[in-house]
C-alpha cells in the first residue's frame, strides 16, 4: 500500500487541476481558492510524509500499472527526487496562496494551470526513464506558457513567442538525443541505461556520446546555461511576478536532469564515457556565472535583477554539478533548496514593492516612498542578506558550504574568485537597487499612496519562504545530514540500479 | 533503404532550420513542424529499419522493435499541441504587436524609427 505514496505528488496535482476546472469550483472564486488552497496544502504534506518514509528506507521505486522496470515506466522516490518534489510543492502552495490576494483575477484559469505546472514538476523530479522525463517536461511547459500569458500585456506576447519557439526547438533536440540513445543501448529506463553504458564497444561509444552530449542542449536551454540563458531575463520579467516565483524551480527542473543524467548514467561507472561532460558543463557554468554577474549589475528594474541572480543561481549550481563529487553535490543540493526560494521570495517582493511606488514600479529610479516602509524594508534586508550570502542567513552557510567542498579540487583555483566576485557584484547591485527602491524620494510626488497596503495574504506568503532562510540556519545540523546523505545515496549507483531494476534484492 | 530514410531526415532537419532562422512567425512555424516530422522520422529508425518483421506475438524468434512506435505516437500527440499552441499565439502577436517578426516590436516604436 505504501509505495502509492510515490505516485501521488502527481496525481494530487492533477486531480486538483481537474477539480478546479469543473463547477462548482470553476465558476465561483471563492470556492476556487478555497479548494486550491487547501489541496496545495495537501500535497505538501504528502510530500513531506514521503520525504519522511523515503529518508528512513530505501529508495521507493514505484511500477506504473506494476509494469516492472525496465519494461514499464518506474517513478523513483530516492532522497533526491522527494526533497526536490517537496519544494515544488511548497513553493507551489505559497503561489496559489499569494495569488488569491487578486492575481489569480486577472486572467483565466490561473488555478488549475499552476497545479498543473506543479504535476509536471514533481512528475520530472520523480520519473525514472528518461523518456517519461520528455513528456512531464512538456506538461510543465505547456502549463508555463499559458501562465506566462495570463494577464499579459503586448511586451508579453513577444517574450511568450520567443519562450515557445525556442522551448519547441529544445523539444525536438531532446527528442533526437533519446533516439541515439535508444538505437544505440534499447532502453530509456535511468537504472537500465547507467547499467547498459559501460558495455557499449566500438562505434556505438561515439554516437552514445553524442546522444548525452545532445541532452547538454536541452538540459541548458531549460536550466538557461550559457549561451542559452538569453530568454530567460525577458520571460521573467514580463511575467506576473507570482508567475516568476513559480518559474524559480522550473530553472532547477534543468539543473536536476543534469545531475541525475551526468552523475548516474555517465557518471563514475560510465567506462569510457565516464565524466564526459564535465568539462562543457564546467566552463559554460563559469561564464554563466560572468554573464549572470553582469547582468545583475546592467538591469534596471528590480525583477530583471533578480531574473539575472536566477541565472547567477544556476552557474553555480551546474559548476557544483560538474565538480562530481559527493560533497560538491552535497553543498549543491543546500544552495539549491536556499536559491529557489530566496528567488521566489524577491519576485514577490518586487511585486509588493511595485504596487506601492505608483508609476515607477519597480525600475531603480527615484519615485515615491512606498506606504508600509517598514514591512517591506525588513523583508527586503532579509532577502538581500540570504541571496548575498551574509551570515546570519542561508546564504552565508551555502557559500561557506560550496567554497569549502571546492577547496580541495585543483578547480578552486578558477572558481573562487569568479564565484566571489560576482558575489561582490551581486552585494553591489542589490544595495544599489535597495537605495533607490527605499530611500531615493526626488521625484516630484514623492509622498507614499495611500491606501495601497500589502493584502494580508500576500504578506503570509513572502513571510512564509522568507522564514525558510533562518530555519534552514538554525536546522542547518540536520538538513547538512540529510544532504550528505541524499548525496551518498545519488553517487551510490550500483545500488540505486539495484534498487530500481531488482526490488533491492 | 536506409540511405533514403536518412537522407529524408537530413532534408527535413535542413529545411526546418533554414525555415526557423527566418525573421516571420509563419516559416517559423512551419519550420517547427517540418523539424517535428524529421524528429517523428527519426525516433521510429532508432528500432532499426526491418522489413516484413512481425509484431511482438507469440514465441517468434524475429519481431519489430515496438518501442519506438511507442514513442513516435507520443511525440507526435505532444507535437502536434505544442504546434497549435504556437499557431494561436503567433496570430495573437500579430494582433498585439502589428507585425508578425518573431523578435516583433511594438507598432508604436516601429512608427518612431520610421
Amino acid at each position: 500500500m505504501i509505495q502509492h505514496l510515490a505516485s501521488l505528488p502527481i496525481l494530487i496535482p492533477m486531480l486538483t487541476g481537474v477539480i478546479l476546472l469543473m463547477p462548482p469550483c470553476g465558476k465561483n472564486l471563492y470556492i476556487r481558492r478555497v479548494m486550491s488552497v487547501i489541496m496545495a496544502v495537501i500535497t505538501v504534506l504528502i510530500s513531506a510524509g514521503l520525504l519522511v518514509y523515503v529518508n528512513d528506507t530505501t529508495p521507493l521505486v514505484y511500477a506504473i500499472g506494476d509494469w516492472s522496470a525496465p519494461f514499464g515506466i518506474v517513478l523513483v522516490a530516492d532522497r533526491l527526487a522527494t526533497l526536490l518534489v517537496l519544494l515544488t510543492s511548497l513553493l507551489g502552495a505559497v503561489v496559489v496562496l499569494y495569488s488569491c490576494a487578486g492575481d489569480d483575477k486577472k486572467g483565466s484559469f490561473f488555478h488549475p494551470l499552476v497545479h498543473f505546472l506543479i504535476l509536471g514538476v514533481n512528475g520530472a523530479f520523480l520519473t525514472g526513464d528518461v523518456f517519461n522525463l520528455f513528456v512531464f517536461f512538456e506538461v510543465l511547459l505547456i502549463a508555463s506558457y499559458s501562465l506566462l500569458m495570463h494577464a499579459g500585456d503586448k511586451h508579453n506576447t513577444r517574450a511568450a513567442l520567443q519562450y515557445v519557439i525556442l522551448n519547441l526547438i529544445g523539444s525536438s533536440v531532446f527528442l533526437i538525443a533519446l533516439g541515439v540513445l535508444y538505437g544505440v543501448l534499447g532502453t530509456l529506463n535511468i537504472a537500465d541505461l547507467a547499467q547498459k553504458v559501460p558495455l557499449l564497444t566500438g562505434d556505438d561509444v561515439y554516437l552514445a556520446k553524442i546522444g548525452g552530449l545532445l541532452l547538454i542542449v536541452v538540459f541548458a536551454l531549460k536550466g538557461a546555461l550559457l549561451p542559452l540563458h538569453l530568454w530567460l531575463p525577458n520571460t521573467y520579467a514580463s511575467a506576473l511576478p507570482v508567475v516568476a516565483a513559480l518559474f524559480a524551480i522550473m530553472t532547477k527542473v534543468g539543473v536536476y536532469a543534469m545531475l541525475r543524467v551526468y552523475t548516474v548514467i555517465f557518471g563514475d561507472n560510465a567506462g569510457e564515457l565516464a565524466h564526459m561532460a564535465q568539462p562543457w558543463l564546467w566552463g559554460l557554468a563559469l561564464a554563466t556565472i560572468v554573464m549572470g554577474a553582469i547582468g545583475v549589475l546592467a538591469s534596471q528594474d528590480f525583477r530583471k535583477l533578480v531574473a539575472n541572480l536566477v541565472i547567477v543561481s544556476v552557474g553555480t549550481l551546474v559548476a557544483l554539478v560538474a565538480l562530481q563529487n559527493v560533497a560538491a553535490t552535497a553543498a549543491l543540493l543546500y544552495y539549491l533548496v536556499h536559491s529557489t526560494i530566496v528567488c521566489a521570495a524577491l519576485f514577490l517582493l518586487a511585486d509588493l514593492v511595485a504596487l506601492q511606488r505608483g508609476k515607477v514600479a519597480d525600475r531603480l529610479v527615484a519615485g515615491r516612498a512606498v506606504a508600509q516602509p517598514f514591512l517591506l524594508g525588513i523583508s527586503f534586508v532579509i532577502a538581500a542578506l540570504t541571496v548575498v550570502g551574509m551570515p546570519p542567513l542561508s546564504g552565508f552557510v551555502g557559500k561557506i558550504w560550496i567554497l569549502k567542498s571546492t577547496l580541495d579540487s585543483e578547480k578552486a583555483m578558477l572558481f573562487w574568485p569568479i564565484y566571489l566576485l560576482a558575489s561582490l557584484a551581486v552585494l553591489v547591485a542589490i544595495s544599489r537597487a535597495g537605495t533607490s527602491l527605499f530611500w531615493d524620494h526626488k521625484h516630484k510626488d514623492s509622498d507614499a499612496i495611500k491606501g495601497v497596503n500589502a493584502h494580508p495574504l500576500k504578506v503570509i506568503a513572502l513571510m512564509t519562504l522568507l522564514i525558510c532562510s533562518p530555519l534552514m540556519v538554525i536546522f542547518a545540523g540536520p538538513v547538512s545530514e540529510f544532504m550528505l546523505a541524499t548525496s551518498e545515496q545519488l553517487f551510490d549507483i550500483n545500488s540505486g540500479i539495484n534498487d530500481v531494476l531488482h526490488g533491492g534484492q | 533503404m536506409e540511405v533514403l530514410y536518412a537522407s529524408c531526415v537530413g532534408v527535413l532537419v535542413a529545411c526546418g532550420i533554414y525555415l526557423i532562422l527566418r525573421a516571420r512567425t509563419f516559416p517559423v512555424v512551419l519550420g517547427l513542424t517540418m523539424l517535428s516530422y524529421a524528429v517523428n522520422l527519426f525516433l521510429f529508425s532508432s528500432g532499426r529499419l526491418t522489413i516484413n518483421k512481425a509484431a511482438v506475438l507469440g514465441s517468434g524468434s524475429e519481431y519489430a522493435d515496438p518501442l519506438p512506435q511507442a514513442l513516435v505516437l507520443t511525440a507526435i500527440v505532444i507535437g502536434f499541441a505544442m504546434t497549435a499552441f504556437v499557431v494561436i499565439l503567433s496570430i495573437r502577436g500579430r494582433a498585439d504587436l502589428g507585425n508578425d517578426h518573431v523578435d516583433g516590436h511594438l507598432v508604436k516604436s516601429s512608427k518612431e524609427q520610421k
